[in-house]
């Protein structure tokens, strides 16, 4: 059966340089393994192919149920260099959370 | 008998709420207003601006924002933290006391001046003594763009401030300081911690980074169930409710609006973070896997656990150096085939630039209502055959001038030689802008040497 992330998991991004940062959190404790299974740096990297010019780096907060991903490259340069409408990052929450995955029942 | 300390965020950046800081002082009892001013950028427009006018080159909306609270600060002794003083603390203090003195508080207050994170006039000779300033993200030495450095300013953390406190300010006015040390300060300060004790550090700094960014902690840009987010236009800006031992409450003022509880501090915990065991402040390494959160009652969550290491023996400089130019126009495209238009309208400019042999760093399309934010990600939206409305968005970026103010000439052409059905251009033509940049680097601690001044109004 497959999953909308948005179903299961609310997020936050923002920016450092050209670096965006996505951390994304189980909405229950208990989804908290499935993201950990399935939503992998390469699942990351995959699902924003391009959008970013560099790698995915994962951090997992098991205290938080949370993951935190930094997607580098994301931003066009980032800050003041960057031509994008988000130079910072804001939404690459969002962007994630319309990833699916396989789950089963 | 146990103490609390509670400290209230009243500005999460220059350009913050402005009524904020006067609901925190007055909507219940608080000890230290805390307000950050400072951006990655934001040093090298106040450089610019006090090489422009030497008594300016500080956040000048904290003066009547300051004005307004000063009388309320001084009847219920609250302290305040901030670092408005850019790159000018002292000149900011000097307004800051002319507007106390202007209400009759001669006398009666004390402010505390942080410097010595400023190292443009150092520049030279701390390159010439070896320290590269490479930077973070692309490894490239200062020298690359020393020629173009506008700014440079050592990241101090929240010991010149437990100073300044120590001294007897009531106001502490900072430049380049940490977000995280403006609120672990007053905690040292309150409750005396060593500064080896890297839990305390630690727990300081996590409590500083949930309110450093003001309401986003309280109900502001949360995403998880934001319908039922309660009265957002009343919204109540965090407080932390701190102990001695390390563990504090995130609360806000009864009667306020927003809402403060696990998932949405834990938004704003993940927002902005690296790797989250070792989160890198002048005053400690602090390890966001440790924090526990409970919801001990509505709208208030308490946070304990928190672990720390040892600090670093470098601090972070941010640098912001001239790095080229830039412009972004627009134009809205309507129904019928409102993107196919956009899309003809942006093929026909590149085209246009093509021929006229501008050389461009980089050319940026985005068709905002379509996929500007989530870009092939959006690919549904791009099928919608009735989209009522496409702003083509369309930037470019140079090294030079010249091609970007070119640039900006060729966008309202397009309303009478370009695709139909095409508006929205009332703004007139886009303005180029010059690009500052931002040059992480690290420097040794032991060549930075914060300084405190105190004065009297």
């Amino acid at each position: 059966m497959k999953k909308q992330l948005l179903a299961i998991a609310h997020a936050r991004s923002g920016d450092k340089g050209d670096t965006a940062n996505v951390g994304l959190i189980a909405k229950r404790p208990k989804d908290y393994p499935l993201l950990v299974k399935h939503v992998t740096a390469a699942r990351v990297a995959r699902h924003f192919k391009g959008m970013i010019t560099g790698k995915v780096e994962r951090f997992e907060l098991p205290n938080l149920h949370a993951l935190n991903f930094l997607l580098h490259g994301a931003l066009d340069g980032g800050g003041t260099i960057s031509l994008k409408t988000d130079a910072q990052g804001k939404v690459f929450s969002t962007a994630l959370l319309r990833m699916e995955i396989e789950v089963s029942r | 008998m146990t103490k609390v300390v509670r400290i209230a965020a009243g500005q999460g950046f220059w350009g913050d709420w402005l009524e904020a800081p006067y609901r925190q002082v007055t909507g219940g009892p608080i000890d230290y207003l805390m307000m950050d001013y400072l951006a990655e950028v934001t040093m090298s427009i106040m450089q610019k601006q006090k090489s422009r006018d030497p008594s300016l080159g500080y956040a000048t909306d904290f003066i009547p924002l300051m004005q307004r609270i000063l009388p309320v600060l001084a009847q219920r002794k609250i302290k305040v933290t901030a670092n408005a003083g850019g790159v000018n603390p002292s000149a900011c203090a000097a307004a800051v006391a002319a507007a106390a003195r202007g209400l009759g508080l001669q006398g009666k207050l004390k402010i505390g001046i942080v410097t010595g994170d400023n190292l443009l006039d150092r520049l030279d000779g701390l390159l010439a003594r070896g320290h590269a300033l490479t930077n973070l993200d692309t490894g490239r030495p200062l020298r690359d763009v020393r020629d173009r450095v506008l700014s440079a300013n050592a990241y101090l953390g929240a010991w010149p401030i437990v100073d300044a406190l120590r001294q007897g300010a009531d106001i502490v006015i900072t430049g380049r300081v940490t977000d995280t040390g403006l609120t672990l300060a007053p905690l040292i300060q309150s409750f005396d911690w060593r500064p080896d004790a890297w839990d305390r550090m630690a727990a300081g700094t996590v409590a500083g980074h949930i309110i450093e960014c003001g309401a986003q902690a309280s109900g502001g840009n949360r995403l998880l169930d934001w319908q039922r987010v309660p009265d957002l236009a009343n919204v109540g800006y965090p407080i932390v409710e701190a102990h001695a031992d390390g563990s504090f409450e995130i609360v806000k003022h009864p009667g306020t609006g927003g809402r403060i509880d696990v998932p949405g501090v834990t938004e704003q915990l993940v927002y902005e973070m690296g790797d989250p065991a070792a989160y890198i402040t002048p005053d400690c390494v602090a390890d966001f896997t440790t924090i526990q959160l409970r919801q001990v009652r509505k709208d208030r969550v308490r946070v304990s656990g928190v672990r720390g290491k040892p600090a670093t023996d470098k601090l972070k400089v941010s640098i912001a150096y001239s790095y080229g130019y830039k412009a972004v126009g627009t134009l809205v495209y309507s129904w019928p085939d409102a993107l196919a238009k956009a899309e003809a309208a942006d093929r026909l400019l590149r085209q246009r630039l093509k021929d006229l042999k501008l050389s461009f760093e980089a050319i940026h399309t985005e068709f905002v209502g379509v996929d500007a934010t989530h870009g092939p990600l959006a690919r549904k939206a791009r099928q919608a055959d009735d989209i009522p409305e496409v702003q083509l968005r369309i930037g470019v970026r140079a090294r030079d001038q010249d091609p970007v103010d070119r640039f900006t000439r060729e966008i309202a052409p397009l309303i009478l030689n370009g695709p139909p059905s095409v508006t929205g251009f009332a703004g007139g033509r886009p303005k180029p802008e010059e690009i500052v940049a931002y040059w992480p680097a690290l420097i040794d601690k032991q060549v930075v040497k914060p300084m405190v001044e105190m004065l009297a109004v």
